[in-house]
């Protein structure tokens, strides 16, 4: 078997998949950020594999942003869910539900 | 042997990333994405970006893990084990996910086929260090500024959410 860039695309695919499940069926909050995280890198090693199958440099800079973006995000995402449980005592999606009817 | 490395990564990283989503201990999810971001950084390697691979374990597995933890540890979340899932979450998440995954997957066969294999001829343009520096700062030196803005913006914010506020006239 050869590897070529479709077989990075396939496990880019299906790590995304994978992250996507964990959002849609987990209720922890924590676990949804983590899948969030991870369907972020699957994005990220279909860049990786576009750039080194073109022979550019875009999409290796790109995945820099897309770091730095991340590492960001998570620091807000974290300090609202601790901010979440200081006041309701819960991170669990199915108990948060002040907006529900 | 890039093949065999290949599907060993990519084995490893999908396994680790499913078991993510269906440990049932919140420490044990955030140890299998420290390993799958471990798996990610190989692949990386393979595709001979080293210089993201080292950035992958230091930036994601070092600090974003970490701080995952810390967050589980300060937090110690009652009953963190998880409940069963109910038949009709299990249903509905499998078939969005394989619906996700054969779209992909159909998209990137009907779509322009590049190389079966990697032509000789290609350059590995992100295996030197100097490429980066020199698209840093010359093509993308606007967005390294404004992702410099957003870091600190995100630290402010930080800040600002962790910080406790007695009534709401403080934040005013």
């Amino acid at each position: 078997m050869t590897v070529g860039l479709n077989e990075y695309l396939y496990l880019s695919a299906v790590l995304f998949a994978i992250g996507f499940l964990g959002v849609l069926v987990r209720k922890n909050t924590l676990i949804i950020y983590m899948c969030l995280e991870l369907m972020l890198v699957a994005s990220t090693v279909a860049l990786v594999a576009f750039s080194r199958y073109n022979g550019t440099m875009d999409g290796n800079v790109f995945v820099f942003f897309i770091l730095t973006v991340a590492a960001a995000e998570v620091a807000v995402g974290l300090a609202i869910i601790v901010a979440l449980f200081r006041r309701r005592q819960t991170i669990d999606v199915g108990e948060l539900n002040a907006l529900k009817n | 042997m890039s093949a065999i490395l290949f599907n060993l990564f990519a084995v490893f990283t999908v396994a680790c990333a499913l078991g993510v989503v269906f440990n049932r201990n919140t420490i044990a999810s955030a140890l299998c994405l420290l390993l799958t971001l471990v798996g990610v950084a190989g692949i990386f390697a393979l595709l001979e970006a080293f210089l993201l691979a080292v950035l992958m374990v230091l930036v994601y597995a070092g600090a974003v893990v970490a701080l995952f933890l810390f967050i589980v540890m300060l937090l110690d979340v009652r009953g963190g084990e998880r409940r069963s899932f109910t038949k009709a979450t299990v249903a509905s998440g499998v078939i969005s996910a394989g619906l996700l995954v054969t779209g992909l997957i159909g998209f990137t066969k009907r779509g322009a086929q590049v190389t079966a294999e990697l032509p000789a001829d290609v350059p590995a343009s992100g295996s030197v260090l100097k490429a980066y520096g020199e698209q840093l700062f010359t093509t993308y030196l606007l967005p390294v500024q404004i992702v410099g803005f957003l870091l600190l913006i995100a630290m402010l914010g930080v800040i600002v959410l962790s910080k406790k506020f007695q009534g709401l006239e403080d934040i005013k």
